[in-house]
């Protein structure tokens, strides 16, 4: 099915016109309590859509149910063409998530972690390398991670994260443990420039709307807040917190 | 209605279980080597079979809530192994007070049946504990659909393997349950469809309980108030 | 992929990606690769923190003991040394069942794996094989010991016969092994609810394997040709393939969410 790109003349492919993450209804719920309620939008190919709301908002499960790791319990889902969660399987490997969890192995080194990751999605150990090059990690990366500092998981778990160069990236407060240096370097991989579909999620307001082209506002699961970006001030996303 | 009425099904066991008594008390044969004792047989063997259809109902139900994902076959599955764990506890009681009629001990290691339930009853005895060892709600139906499975599959081959080792030197305590002669099959069959109509009466009343629960609990947080 | 003008390491990557002949790049990945990815990562990690293997072999040399001062014997031989046997590899199995999952469920192995393109049958498969060979170490440890600690009759003798119990026997707790220790892993009692669950769903196996080694166990042949009774290694036999077919039906849903 994707063995033809079509390319048309600005070069985006046909895949890009259609929008990568289309929410209708999403509702997950634990238990009786609605984790997400109705949540409907359309995020466009190479857009970013940033994520603001308390704790307990719904950000996270947002992001995990996008990430194909927990299914929706009524309401339509449909990520880079593929319908949730029948179709699921098909675009995992074309999503990256960079959770709180840095998801490596902490007796492993930081190569054979990414070594294992490779190998999951059928990737040339040579990938791995750049990787670890690509966040500055190649001189750490026959230590075990529990000796890194939390920095330097970070890193790691981005180059994990992106190491199938994926199509949609999905992140979860990603600058939380990154010094200003670091944020810089992993920019390319993660940030705007990297010319993914973005999904972040931000306790930043500043940041946030700087980096994004639509804003969700989630509290107590439900949408409060679902605009362009450009219309959106630090003062409207302060008020979902209080 | 599709759902079989309460009223008819308590009516129906009632009625059941008159005759059945009266069958085992006044009708049934008194057996020549084991005595009035044997009428307990009657009682014994019909918990005993709808015990394991209870728990193989179980393992169907959850067979089904993990292809459907609707949480009603869960419910249906839950209630099929409770009520069974509290008939096998019976079987239990009711098999040693045989066998110490019979053979003078509480316990008999040489009858296959009741070593097999034993290990059953242990195993479904986790059963709870796991659900209860589990939050999320979701996840503690599914996991739980998956032990039913496993614990259902598990009690045929289960038996298969005790009855191999039960040893055919010993002569089996509490009988064969074949072979009986037209009185005493008659009388067990009864027993057998009243104890099974118990069973179906109490897991009726039980589903209904929860499900009004379930609702009540639904309109309480629709209407705002804290459940 | 990358923003007209600017060029990330990602654009030259991208080509290398998806440029690889005869591929979709987004295919799921071949389940046999898959299984070994998991089970080099599974045997690394249990050589950096070698939390199964020692602590298995520790327990059932150190219960062989135990029953010597607790059964006031020197020797044992017949049904009562295969129950002895048994029952310790039992146990120190259950210690490698409570281990098989932690370190995924901590260090978020579990959304690793799940978030890859490939068949999750393979983590069954995987770790029932890393299972299998914990066993097989332990035993080549704990059956030597037994030989030399409690067993009358020479272990030279029983050797032959015994391999296809401690074959048959190994699969089966493999197995369900697996399967009980993926349940209990996710539940707030998971180091008791494993070796409960599990238990009672060995039983088949221990009455297989204890009757199929105790006429091995005698000095002198009690009859029979030394081999195992053919009827108890059937018995294993299918209900290793009963059990590892339900496991593998079922394993999926304890994975998703």
């Amino acid at each position: 099915m994707r063995d033809i790109e079509v390319q048309t003349a600005n070069g985006r492919t046909v895949e890009d016109i259609v929008a990568a993450v289309e929410l209708d209804g999403l509702t997950r719920n634990y238990g009786e309590r609605a984790a997400l309620d109705d949540v409907t939008l359309k995020l466009d190919a190479a857009q970013t859509l940033v994520v603001f709301g308390p704790n307990g908002a719904g950000k996270t499960t947002l992001l995990r149910v996008l990430a194909t790791l927990l299914r929706p319990h009524a309401g339509k889902v449909t990520v880079l063409g593929a319908e949730f969660p029948d179709d699921a399987w098909q675009v995992r490997g074309r999503i990256g998530l960079l959770g709180h969890d840095p998801l490596l192995y902490r007796e492993l080194t930081a190569r054979e972690n990414l070594r294992y990751h490779a190998r999951l999605h059928d990737i040339d150990d040579e990938l791995v390398e750049r990787q670890l090059a690509a966040v500055s990690m190649t001189s750490r990366a026959e230590e075990p991670v529990r000796t890194l500092s939390r920095g330097m998981v970070q890193r790691v778990a981005v180059a994990r994260a992106t190491l199938h160069d994926p199509e949609l990236l999905l992140l979860d407060e990603p600058y939380a443990n990154l010094d200003p240096a670091a944020i810089e370097l992993v920019e390319p991989l993660i940030g705007p420039s990297s010319g993914c579909t973005r999904v972040l999620s931000s306790h930043d307001p500043g940041r946030g709307l700087a980096e994004s082209d639509l804003v969700l506002g989630l509290r107590a699961g439900r949408v409060a807040l679902l605009a362009d970006a450009t219309g959106v001030s630090t003062n409207a996303v302060a008020e979902l917190y209080r | 209605m599709r759902r079989p009425s309460l009223r008819v099904l308590s009516i129906a066991t009632i009625a059941a279980f008159c005759v059945s008594l009266s069958l085992v008390f006044f009708y049934a044969p008194i057996e020549a080597e084991e005595g009035f004792l044997q009428k307990i047989f009657y009682l014994h063997v019909p918990l005993a079979i709808v015990t394991l259809c209870g728990f193989v109902i179980g393992g169907l139900c959850a067979i089904a809530h993990l292809r459907t994902r609707d949480q009603r076959w869960d419910l249906r599955s839950y209630v099929a192994i409770h009520m069974s764990l509290i008939f096998g506890v019976a079987v239990l009681i009711t098999g040693s007070i045989w066998a110490r009629g019979s053979w003078g001990h509480w316990w008999v290691w040489s009858e296959p049946t009741l070593v097999s339930f034993l290990i059953i009853m242990l195993l479904y005895a986790t059963y709870q504990p796991l659900r209860f060892a589990i939050e999320d709600p979701e996840r503690q139906a599914r996991y739980a659909s998956v032990f039913a499975i496993t614990a259902g599959a598990f009690v045929p081959m289960n038996f298969l393997a005790v009855r191999l080792s039960a040893s055919y030197l010993h002569p089996r305590v509490l009988g064969s349950s074949s072979n009986l002669p037209a009185p005493m099959a008659l009388t067990f069959l009864v027993s057998l469809a009243a104890v099974a109509l118990l069973f179906a009466t109490l897991c009726t009343y039980e589903l209904a309980a929860k499900r009004t629960r379930i609702l009540l609990k639904a309109r309480s947080r629709i209407l705002g108030y804290q459940s | 992929m990358s923003a007209p003008g600017k060029t990330s390491p990602h654009a030259a990557m991208s080509q290398d990606v998806h440029a690889r002949p005869g591929r979709s790049a987004h295919a799921p990945t071949g389940t046999a690769k898959v299984v070994r990815a998991l089970l080099r990562k599974e045997l690394l990690v249990e050589l950096r923190t070698l939390e199964s293997i020692p602590g298995m072999s520790l327990f059932a040399v150190t219960t062989f003991v135990v029953f010597h001062f607790a059964l006031n014997q020197d020797t044992v031989s017949g049904q009562e040394a295969a129950g002895i046997l048994w029952v310790t590899l039992l146990f120190a199995a259950m210690l490698g069942v409570n281990r098989l999952f932690v370190a995924d469920a901590d260090q978020g192995g579990f959304d690793g794996f799940l978030l890859a393109p490939v068949d999750r049958t393979a983590l069954l498969i995987a770790k029932a094989i890393a299972l299998l060979a914990y066993l097989l170490v332990l035993e080549l440890i704990a059956v030597p010991a037994f030989g030399l600690l409690l067993l009358g009759p020479p272990l030279g003798q029983a050797l032959p016969g015994l391999l296809a119990p401690l074959a048959l026997g190994d699969i089966g707790v493999a197995a369900i092994g697996t399967l009980v220790a993926a349940l209990a892993v996710r539940t707030r009692a998971r180091d008791l609810l494993g070796p409960l669950l599990a238990l009672p769903l060995l039983v088949p196996i221990v009455i297989g394997c204890a009757r199929a080694s105790a006429p091995l166990f005698y000095a002198t042949r009690v009859g029979g040709d030394g081999n195992p009774p053919l009827r108890w290694l059937g018995t294993l036999a299918l209900y290793d393939l009963v059990f590892g077919l339900i496991a593998y039906a079922v394993f999926d849903f304890l994975l998703e969410d």
